[in-house]
């Protein structure tokens, strides 16, 4: 969050890219081998506490005055891009500024009572005129190539989620892991008028993150892969957005629009309802919790219908887990099998 | 210029057989039925103070309430309204109701008729040496066009636009939020205001591009008219091709709203983010048109200050015409984050860069144009000089914002805000402050207190910059805008910001003394109160000028510079 972190090189940046897609592969090869991962599922098989986040992790710290720490490859190339442009803005700012000075304390009235009558210079129009496109080159280049990169298609084998923007809350898909769907609510703030009835406040379980931001039941994801998000809306346009990840995307509604997101660790990850979209707009958060492939396994096994890539729903395998649905009112988090398999890194 | 300035005869007094000059009509006729550009003008800069002090008072309700998490004043708000026991929803859609308010009243009903209705109608005809507008009479309905559609939003506040009263859809008033997401006759009444002040500023334009392409004086060639006129000619052909273009989209919105169609309804075979490309087509543009005449006024304070004329004249007039014409070709810059195709972001972050270009230029010449002179620093120096700066800020987080891979941590975010705030509320609000204590005395014929606008001025300086340079802050941080309530970690800068506020708001009561100051004890205005440097030809009238002046033409000799 300090000028510190400014420095931090493009060779770094591009370094953390390449190691990420050598994660991406190895994850598409787990993936690609669906008993190995079921068989390390199957001990816990259907079990989740959720993960208590760690603070200013994922989330704004107090008084912070930089972009939130990021968790995702384009999110670090487009910190070292944001950085160099910050330095960018400053020096031409300060250059603007030191020549006010000049004019402030050379070419007043009393130091140079007899003003010159020049009115163009030819050289250094042209100079004032190149320089700023040399700089604005120097920046499209980098720019551009973050664009590309954020906008590479999954992998085929991807894990594909569907998030839907409603009027005011988030319902996330899973079509890969048996077609369950969570819906997310904000919890209600103590002290505050109910945002959402029937839904608990934030602070009554151990594991709930900052006000405002924490929800009933968060976006379960698996970290160290590609997931391809497909994003929609069903009334009017949400934006899905996780500033640690380096994530925003538009819910249109009639309309999926797609991006790859690529979580480097787990933990949790919070985000904000980023398009006007009514009354409530400033109460559906995002959190995003991304947990290891075998602990998201277990994860999805605790939901009706649940398969890990399609092999037989969790229903079948464990129906005692299976029975907290994705109502609003139901608390997901509740289920109290296997607490100990869920110590988050 | 001064020199042939005084070959004609401007001064009523000069020639006292025209009676004609001062001849001037009844209370209801002259304010009313009014055909006179320069009390035109006037009505403007009132109706836009008026609309300021409602708009900024929106503004100050919003602070109050983002002084601290949770939600503490809106429910009171709520009530203003004409809500009885409001619920939660009903709460928080006057947030919603004070945002879009805010926003429609600053761009349409305070700077624009500020800047081109209030200075641009004062003193283009004046500088390029002509009696009146083309169309005095179409000048009048512009006015009041303008007046109807602040009439019209107003009301709007008043009746049911969904979860509550008023229209909460945002100024941009995406689809479809605006249509099925807000039941009621609001959203219509806030059509309809934009229709009319929309209607108004077309009429406008076609005034200005008239008045400056047919009627300037003997002599006053295109390449010799004040950078000024050059400006408000720009910003005119902005006006005359991108308000059409919102005028049909919001028909089509009206339409979908209340007549069954779907353009922009899914379900029907129409896209919401149609809408967004055709109001952005327009709303980009409309940034300019907001701060282009600021560039020209900011060009006229800085010469005369100088006693220089314009560093690189023809750069800076075509430097202007480069951004208005770039302008109209990067709008999808506001809509990175709606899913546009990967080649499309690459091409709008491209375009949009480009425009620091000609803006460069612009910030390069002004220091140029002070560069060797021999500045004073007075009032309105003060706040051109501030200009430059606060817009250079606002300029690079421009760039800053243009790329579309950053964006996405950005897009929606608070920086958003402060960026924007920082060209538009402290760059064309400062021309605007700068462009008043330049022409006040001209206008009303007495002089306010320099020390006064000097207080202004710096006060006005750090309740901005408090206001705004924390919102980077909050936007990098990830706080979303248009959030009536925020996390615990967002306190600490919004608490600064509220702060700010009120700083801000101290300024405006020195300014509303100045003019008091000003009518009550001010000196009588001289002609040419500011001196040699002031060379363009409202300075070769009386201050105030008579009620028709260049009964006849002045005529612009050979020699005569910019």
């Amino acid at each position: 969050m300090t000028l510190g972190k400014i420095s931090i090189g493009a060779g770094r940046a591009y370094k953390a890219l390449g190691l990420s897609l050598c994660g991406a592969l190895a994850s598409v090869l787990t993936f690609a081998a669906p008993g190995f991962a079921q068989e390390a599922a199957a001990p816990s098989a259907g079990s989740y506490t959720p993960m208590k986040p760690t603070p200013g992790v994922g989330m704004p710290v107090d008084g912070g005055i930089n972009i939130q720490q990021q968790f995702s490859p384009t999110g670090e190339y487009g910190e070292w891009l944001h950085h160099g442009l910050l330095w960018i803005c400053l020096v031409i700012s300060l250059f603007v500024l030191a020549l006010l000075a000049i004019v402030i304390v050379r070419f007043n009235r009393r130091a140079n009572p007899v003003p010159s009558k020049t009115s163009h210079n030819t050289i250094l129009e042209v100079v004032w005129t190149l320089a700023p496109v040399l700089i604005l080159i120097g920046i499209a280049v980098p720019s551009i190539d973050l664009i590309a990169k954020q906008y590479k298609p999954a992998p085929k084998t991807a894990l594909t989620i569907k998030v839907t923007g409603n009027q005011w809350f988030w319902t996330y898909g899973y079509p890969d892991n048996g077609d369950f769907e969570v819906i997310s609510n904000m919890l209600n703030i103590p002290g505050q008028p109910t945002i959402n009835n029937g839904v608990r406040e934030v602070g009554s379980k151990p594991w709930d993150g900052p006000s405002h931001l924490e929800v009933d039941n968060r976006m379960v994801v698996p970290a160290g892969e590609p997931i391809r998000l497909q994003i929609t809306a069903a009334d009017v346009i949400h934006s899905f957005a996780v500033p640690s990840l380096w994530f925003k995307l538009d819910a249109v509604p009639g309309r999926i629009n797609e991006k790859v997101l690529f979580i480097e660790k787990p933990g949790v990850y919070y985000g904000q309802c980023s398009e006007l979209c009514g009354a409530k707009h400033g109460y559906m958060p995002i959190a995003v919790e991304a947990l290891p492939r075998d602990k998201y396994n277990a994860w999805v096994l605790t939901h009706a219908g649940g398969a890990i890539d399609g092999q037989k729903p969790a229903a079948e395998a464990a129906p005692a887990a299976a029975a907290t649905a994705a109502a609003p009112a139901a608390d997901a988090s509740e289920a109290p099998a296997g607490e100990a398999t869920a110590e988050a890194e | 210029m001064a020199t042939t300035a005084d070959h004609f005869q401007a001064h009523p007094e000069d020639h006292g057989h025209h009676h004609d000059a001062e001849h001037k009509p009844a209370f209801f006729a002259r304010w009313f039925m009014s055909t006179n550009h320069k009390d035109i003008g006037t009505m403007y800069l009132i109706f836009a103070i008026i609309a300021g002090i409602v708009g900024g008072a929106f503004s100050g309700m919003m602070r109050v309430e983002l002084n601290e998490p949770g939600i503490q004043y809106l429910d009171t708000f709520a009530r203003w309204f004409g809500a009885v026991n409001p619920d939660f929803n009903t709460t928080l859609h006057t947030w919603n109701v004070l945002i879009t308010a805010h926003g429609l009243i600053m761009v349409f009903f305070m700077v624009m008729p500020a800047i081109i209705g209030g200075f641009g109608n004062w003193f283009v005809p004046i500088m390029i040496g002509a009696p009146d507008m083309a169309f005095p009479r179409m000048n009048n309905i512009s006015f009041w066009l303008t007046v109807a559609g602040f009439c019209s939003l107003l009301c709007s506040a008043f009746v049911p636009g969904g979860t509550g009263n008023g229209a909460g859809t945002g100024w941009t008033v995406y689809a479809p939020l605006s249509t099925s997401g807000s039941p009621g006759p609001a959203v219509d009444f806030g059509i309809f205001a934009l229709h009319l002040a929309g209607a108004g500023s077309i009429m406008g334009a076609i005034n200005f591009i008239t008045t400056i392409f047919n009627m300037r004086a003997p002599g006053m060639t295109i390449h010799k008219m004040p950078l000024f006129v050059w400006s408000v000619l720009v910003t005119a052909f902005l006006l005359l091709l991108s308000l059409p273009v919102l005028a049909a989209a919001i028909t089509m919105l009206l339409t979908d709203r209340n007549f069954g169609t779907t353009f922009f309804d899914a379900s029907g075979g129409g896209d919401p983010v149609l809408y967004q490309h055709l109001f952005w087509f327009f709303g980009h543009p409309e940034v300019y048109i907001m701060i282009l005449p600021g560039f020209g006024i900011i060009s006229q304070i800085i010469s005369t200050f100088s006693k220089k004329p314009v560093f690189g004249y023809l750069g800076m007039a075509y430097a202007m015409v480069a951004i208005g014409v770039v302008g109209f070709i990067v709008w999808a810059h506001h809509m990175y984050a709606t899913g546009l195709s990967v080649n499309t972001k690459m091409y709008f972050t491209a375009a949009t860069m480009v425009i620091a270009v000609p803006t460069g230029v612009k910030i390069f010449s002004w220091i140029a144009t002070m560069w060797g002179g021999s500045v004073e620093f007075k009032s309105p120096m003060v706040w051109a000089m501030g200009f430059i700066f606060l817009f250079t800020v606002g300029g690079v987080t421009g760039v800053y914002l243009a790329n579309g891979g950053i964006d996405d941590v950005v897009h929606d975010t608070y920086f958003v805000v402060a960026h924007f705030h920082y060209v538009l509320s402290l760059g064309a609000v400062t021309a605007l402050f700068a462009g008043f204590y330049y022409w006040f005395p001209k206008m009303s014929g007495r002089m306010h207190s320099e020390f006064l606008s000097h207080v202004h001025f710096w006060i006005f300086f750090v309740g901005v910059n408090m206001i705004f340079f924390p919102m980077h802050f909050l936007g990098l941080q990830g706080m979303p805008r248009r959030y009536p309530d925020y996390a615990e970690a967002y306190t600490h800068w919004n608490h600064i910001a509220t702060v700010g506020y009120m700083v801000m708001a101290a300024s405006l009561v020195v300014w509303f003394i100045n003019i008091a100051y000003a009518y009550i004890a001010g000196k009588k205005a001289e002609d040419n109160y500011w001196g040699e440097g002031a060379t363009t030809l409202e300075w070769t009238l009386t201050s105030p000028p008579p009620f028709h002046q260049f009964e006849t033409l002045p005529v612009i000799g050979e020699t005569v510079h910019h």
